[in-house]
């Protein structure tokens, strides 16, 4: 009994992980194209800068974290994360297909490294600007 | 409590099931050693008889190894993981926060695979802080210059020594010292 009710969970979970894989699958451009709708609603809006991206990415703040203290100065690499050591990897989608692809992943990431490394949300503008970066970025 | 009685004789059959086919290589080592106190071994504090189900959940091993390994649900006691679920936005400073569906799914995994042996009223938030990991990393067995070593770093740094601790062993044939 008990194995039969553990391959049938087993046969669920991978029928689940199928049918979501194709629904999530989003290209970066398609997620740039929904932050900047979010973006433009803020007065002033003037598009997105792969080079403002480039500074906010790398700039220390007050606690001594940048983004690029888990993701590196290049995220084409592969990055190190500051505490626990464990490998990350890379950012840029040039370098890894499986960035920018699920947009609730990419949400949930923003919102926990900002929160770690601002202690606040990053701005749509900011989001914007940093994925404007990483996609500039050749492998 | 809103546990079922169902559920947990459910639960109870399948631990007992379990503990009964487990191979005896994989069996504990440790039911000769420690005198028996007023809570049993360790204090109460003792992790449970198989650390890792071999069915594992699939959110769980995917949302808690993104910053270091999915630690095994058996190292712990159940409220040690109501604990640490309850308290994601601020996990040993850092933002490690779920949906509350995720957060659901993980923690209904992690309580019912908690450590079966744990009897001490008390629920540590790091393994490092229980007897039995105390115990079993005093100085005898992990000389103090092994924890130096960068490594190592971290006694939360579990794969440094034991080679297959993402999947829940840690075997004595597993571990392997850096030097
Ligand atoms: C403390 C370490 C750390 C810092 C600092 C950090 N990140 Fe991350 N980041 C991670 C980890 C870990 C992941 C998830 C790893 C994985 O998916 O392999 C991640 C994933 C992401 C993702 C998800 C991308 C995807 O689609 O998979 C984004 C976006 C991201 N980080 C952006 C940032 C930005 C922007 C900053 C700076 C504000 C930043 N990170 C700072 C550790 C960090
Ligand atoms: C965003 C990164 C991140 C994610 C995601 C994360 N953790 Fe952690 N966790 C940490 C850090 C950082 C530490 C401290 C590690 C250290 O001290 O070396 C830690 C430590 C722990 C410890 C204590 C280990 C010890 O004995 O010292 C437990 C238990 C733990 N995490 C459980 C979880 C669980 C369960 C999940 C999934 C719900 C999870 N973590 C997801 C970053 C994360
Ligand atoms: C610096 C190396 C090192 C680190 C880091 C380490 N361990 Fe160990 N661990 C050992 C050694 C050595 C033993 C052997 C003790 C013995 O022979 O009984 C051991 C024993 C154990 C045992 C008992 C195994 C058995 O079958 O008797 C468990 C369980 C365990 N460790 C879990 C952990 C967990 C979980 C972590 C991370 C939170 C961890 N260890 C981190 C070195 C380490």
């Amino acid at each position: 009994m008990l194995q039969k009710l553990h391959t049938s969970g087993l046969a669920l979970m991978i029928v689940a992980g199928f049918a979501a894989q194709p629904a999530l699958a989003e290209a970066p451009n398609q997620i740039l194209d929904s932050i900047q709708t979010a973006a433009k609603n803020t007065p002033g809006f003037k598009g997105f800068s792969a080079a403002r991206g480039e500074s906010f990415f790398k700039a220390k703040q007050a606690n001594g974290l940048s983004c690029a203290s888990c993701h590196t100065d290049n995220p084409a690499a592969p990055g190190k994360h500051e505490k626990t050591g464990k490998a990350i990897e890379p950012l840029a989608p040039s370098a890894n297909a499986q960035r920018f692809a699920d947009p609730a992943k990419v949400e949930k990431w923003f919102k926990r490294n900002c929160n770690d490394v601002l202690a606040r949300v990053c701005t749509p503008q900011e989001q914007g600007d940093v994925l404007s970066y990483l996609l500039t970025i050749k492998n | 409590m809103s546990l079922s009685h169902k559920k947990l004789s459910g639960l109870a059959i399948a631990m007992l099931a379990m503990s009964l086919s487990m191979p005896a290589a994989q069996a504990d080592d440790d039911d000769n050693e420690g005198r028996g106190s007023r809570h049993g071994k360790y204090g109460g504090e003792d992790r449970g008889r198989q650390v890792q189900p071999a069915q594992v959940n699939a959110k769980w091993q995917k949302e808690c190894s993104s910053c270091h390994i999915a630690y095994a649900p058996g190292l712990l006691p159940a409220e040690s993981w109501r604990k640490v679920m309850g308290g994601l936005n601020k996990h040993f400073g850092t933002d490690a926060s779920l949906t509350a569906q995720e957060n659901q799914e993980i923690t209904d995994f992690l309580v019912n695979n908690a450590s079966n042996r744990w009897t001490a009223p008390t629920a540590p938030l790091q393994i490092s802080e229980t007897a039995w990991f105390k115990r079993k990393h005093d100085s005898h067995e992990v000389p103090a210059a092994v924890w130096k070593n960068p490594l190592v770093k971290s006694p939360a740094n579990c794969q440094a020594c034991h080679t297959q601790a993402e999947r829940g062993d840690f075997s004595e044939r597993n571990i392997k010292m850096p030097r």
